[in-house]
C-alpha cells in the first residue's frame, strides 16, 4: 500500500546524463533576482507569504525568505504547502502519504502568497496548489514564482517570477538538485532513455 | 494491500506511513475548511451490523472529509432484520456500485468473509470476538503521541480478555512497534492458550492488576462486555471492580504520566472510576479525534491510489 516516493511529475534525469543548464551560482543569482522582483512587485515585505511545495519548493521557499530578509531587515512569512491530496493524478499512482502543511499561525487571510516551486511543467501542480490555499483561507492575492520553466502548459496558469526559461522537448527532463536535499545546487537537462 | 481486515495485513512500515499520513489529517481537524478533496467520486458504505457510537461516526466524519460519499447501513432497519442474508445484503450494496465498505459485525470473520465475495476495499470495524484494527491504529498512534517511540515501552491493557477484539488486535499492533505488552484479567475473562498468542518479546499474563500496574507506561483499560456475556464470568460488578478496576486508589498507583486509555463506551465505576476517566492522563477524547485522523488515513491509502481502480 504505501508507496514509491519518486515524483511522478517530475521524472529526474541522473547525476551524469544530460547537461548542466544551472550551477550553483546561477541558480543562487537566479533566486537574488526573483527575491527582488518579489519586493519590487509587493512593493516591500508587508503581508508576504512565501509558501514552497514539497518537495523541492520548500527549501527554495526558505532561501527566498532568507534573501529578502538580508535586504529588507525584516524576516517576512515562510511556509510549506503539500498537494498530494489535491492532484488529478491521484488514481493514475498508488498513493503516496502527504507532507506536511505549515502556515504561520496567524493564517493566510489577507496575505500575500507566492508559490514556490522548481519547475513550472503542465500546470496541474499549480492548479492542485491553488486548491489546497483555497481550503486554508483568503489571501489577497497569489502570485508564483519558479525557477525554472520548462513550457508545455496544459491549463492556463503562468508564473510571476522566473529563474529560467528551458525552452524543453516534452521528451527531454529537467532536473532540480538542491543543496539541503541532494548536497548540491544544480539544474540538468537530458533526453529520456528508451527506457522510458 | 487490498483490504484492511487484521493487524497481520500490515508490516511494520505500513504502520508507520499510516501514522504519519495520520498526524497530516489531524492538522486539517483545526482547519475551519475540513475537507480534503483525495476521495472525491468515491463512495463508501458503513455496514454496520452491531451498535456503534464513535466508530461509525468516525468512519463516517473520516470519509466526508475525504470528499467522499458515505452511506451508513446498520443491521437494525436494513433488509437483513427482514431476514436477508450477510451475502445478499453486501452483493446488493454492491451491485450500486460501491468503491469501499466499512463492514461491523458480531460474527468473528464476516469482514474477510466480506472480502471474498466482492470487488470493493473492505475495512474491517470489529468482526466478533476476533479483530478491530482500525481501534489498534489509533490506540498506538495516540500512544505514540504522547509517549514518543513505543519500541521497549511498557503497555498493560487490563479488563474483559475474551471478548475483546480491541486486545487481540492491540497485542498484534503493540507487539509490531515494539512494545512489551502485559495483559491482565480475571481466570475467567483470560482467553484459553493467551500465552501464545504473541511471540514477541515481553509479552506476558497476569491475574494480579497491583503487581502489574506501578511498572507500566501506559494502561488501556477494556471495558466489560455485558452484550456478550451470559453471566457467571464474575460474581458481581462490585466484586470485578474491587478486583480489576482502575479506582481512585490504583490511580495513585499509576506513574503520574501513564496515558490511561478506553476504547470507550466506558462503563464508570465498573472498570474504571470516574477520577480516572476525568484525569489530566486519560487520552480517552484524544483517541476519539485520533480516530478520525487515523481512518482517514487508512481510507485514503486504501482507496485513493491505483490498486483500487
Amino acid at each position: 500500500m504505501p508507496a514509491a516516493q519518486a515524483d511522478p511529475a517530475h521524472p529526474d534525469p541522473g547525476p551524469d546524463e544530460g547537461r548542466t543548464v544551472l550551477d550553483a551560482r546561477d541558480v543562487s543569482r537566479a533566486l537574488t533576482r526573483i527575491s527582488h522582483e518579489i519586493l519590487e512587485r509587493n512593493r516591500g515585505p508587508e503581508g508576504l507569504l512565501l509558501l514552497g511545495i514539497h518537495t523541492r519548493g520548500v527549501p527554495l521557499a526558505k532561501r527566498i525568505a532568507e534573501k529578502i530578509a538580508a535586504v529588507e531587515g525584516t524576516p517576512v512569512g515562510v511556509g510549506a504547502l503539500d498537494v498530494t491530496m489535491y492532484r488529478d493524478d491521484l488514481r493514475s499512482h498508488p498513493t503516496r502519504g502527504p507532507q506536511r502543511t505549515e502556515v504561520p499561525a496567524t493564517g493566510v487571510d489577507g496575505t500575500v502568497i507566492v508559490l514556490v516551486d522548481d519547475v513550472l511543467f503542465s500546470g496541474r501542480t499549480i492548479r492542485a496548489a491553488l486548491d489546497a490555499v483555497s481550503d486554508l483561507g483568503r489571501p489577497a492575492a497569489v502570485r508564483l514564482a519558479v525557477l525554472v520553466d520548462r513550457g508545455h502548459r496544459e491549463l492556463p496558469i503562468r508564473a510571476d517570477h522566473v529563474g529560467k526559461n528551458l525552452p524543453s522537448a516534452r521528451t527531454e527532463r529537467v532536473g532540480v538538485r538542491l543543496a539541503e536535499i541532494d548536497g548540491y545546487d544544480e539544474v540538468r537537462i537530458s533526453t529520456m532513455e528508451e527506457s522510458a | 494491500m487490498k483490504h484492511l481486515l487484521s493487524i497481520d495485513d500490515l508490516g511494520v512500515d505500513d504502520i508507520h506511513t499510516i501514522f504519519e499520513t495520520a498526524a497530516e489529517m489531524h492538522d486539517v481537524q483545526h482547519r475551519s475548511v475540513k475537507k480534503l478533496p483525495a476521495l472525491r467520486g468515491r463512495t463508501v458504505i458503513n455496514m454496520f451490523f452491531e451498535d456503534s457510537t464513535r466508530t461509525r461516526s468516525s468512519f463516517e466524519i473520516a470519509g466526508k472529509w475525504l470528499s467522499a460519499d458515505v452511506i451508513n447501513i446498520s443491521g437494525k432497519g436494513s433488509s437483513a432484520s427482514k431476514g436477508e442474508s450477510l451475502r445478499d445484503t453486501v452483493l446488493t450494496v454492491c451491485a450500486m456500485g460501491v468503491d469501499g465498505l466499512v463492514i461491523r459485525h458480531p460474527a468473528s470473520g464476516a469482514a474477510r468473509q466480506v472480502s471474498e465475495w466482492v470487488d470493493a476495499v473492505v475495512v474491517n470495524a470489529g468482526d466478533g470476538m476476533h479483530e478491530h484494527p482500525t481501534q489498534a491504529l489509533l490506540d498506538a498512534y495516540t500512544l505514540q503521541r504522547r509517549l514518543g517511540s513505543l519500541e521497549g515501552r511498557h503497555v498493560a491493557i487490563v479488563g474483559d480478555l475474551t471478548h475483546s477484539r480491541v486486545f487481540r488486535s492491540n497485542v498484534k499492533c503493540l507487539a509490531k512497534l515494539g512494545a512489551e505488552v502485559t495483559v491482565v484479567a480475571p481466570p475467567t475473562l483470560m482467553p484459553a492458550g493467551v500465552e501464545a498468542w504473541s511471540s514477541a518479546a515481553g509479552f506476558a499474563t497476569s491475574y494480579d492488576v497491583d503487581e502489574v500496574l506501578p511498572k507500566a507506561d501506559a494502561v488501556m483499560m477494556l471495558r466489560v462486555q455485558r452484550e456478550r456475556m451470559s453471566g457467571g464470568y464474575f460474581p458481581s460488578p462490585r466484586e470485578y471492580t474491587v478486583g480489576y478496576g482502575l479506582t481512585r486508589e490504583r490511580l495513585a498507583m499509576l506513574q503520574p504520566e501513564a496515558p490511561i486509555c478506553h476504547p470507550g463506551p466506558m462503563n464508570r465505576g465498573l472498570e474504571i472510576a470516574p477520577e480516572a476517566a476525568d484525569a489530566a492522563a486519560s487520552v480517552v477524547l484524544d483517541q476519539v479525534s485520533a480516530g478520525v485522523a487515523v481512518r482517514m488515513s487508512v481510507l485514503y491509502h486504501l482507496l485513493a491510489g491505483e490498486e483500487s481502480a
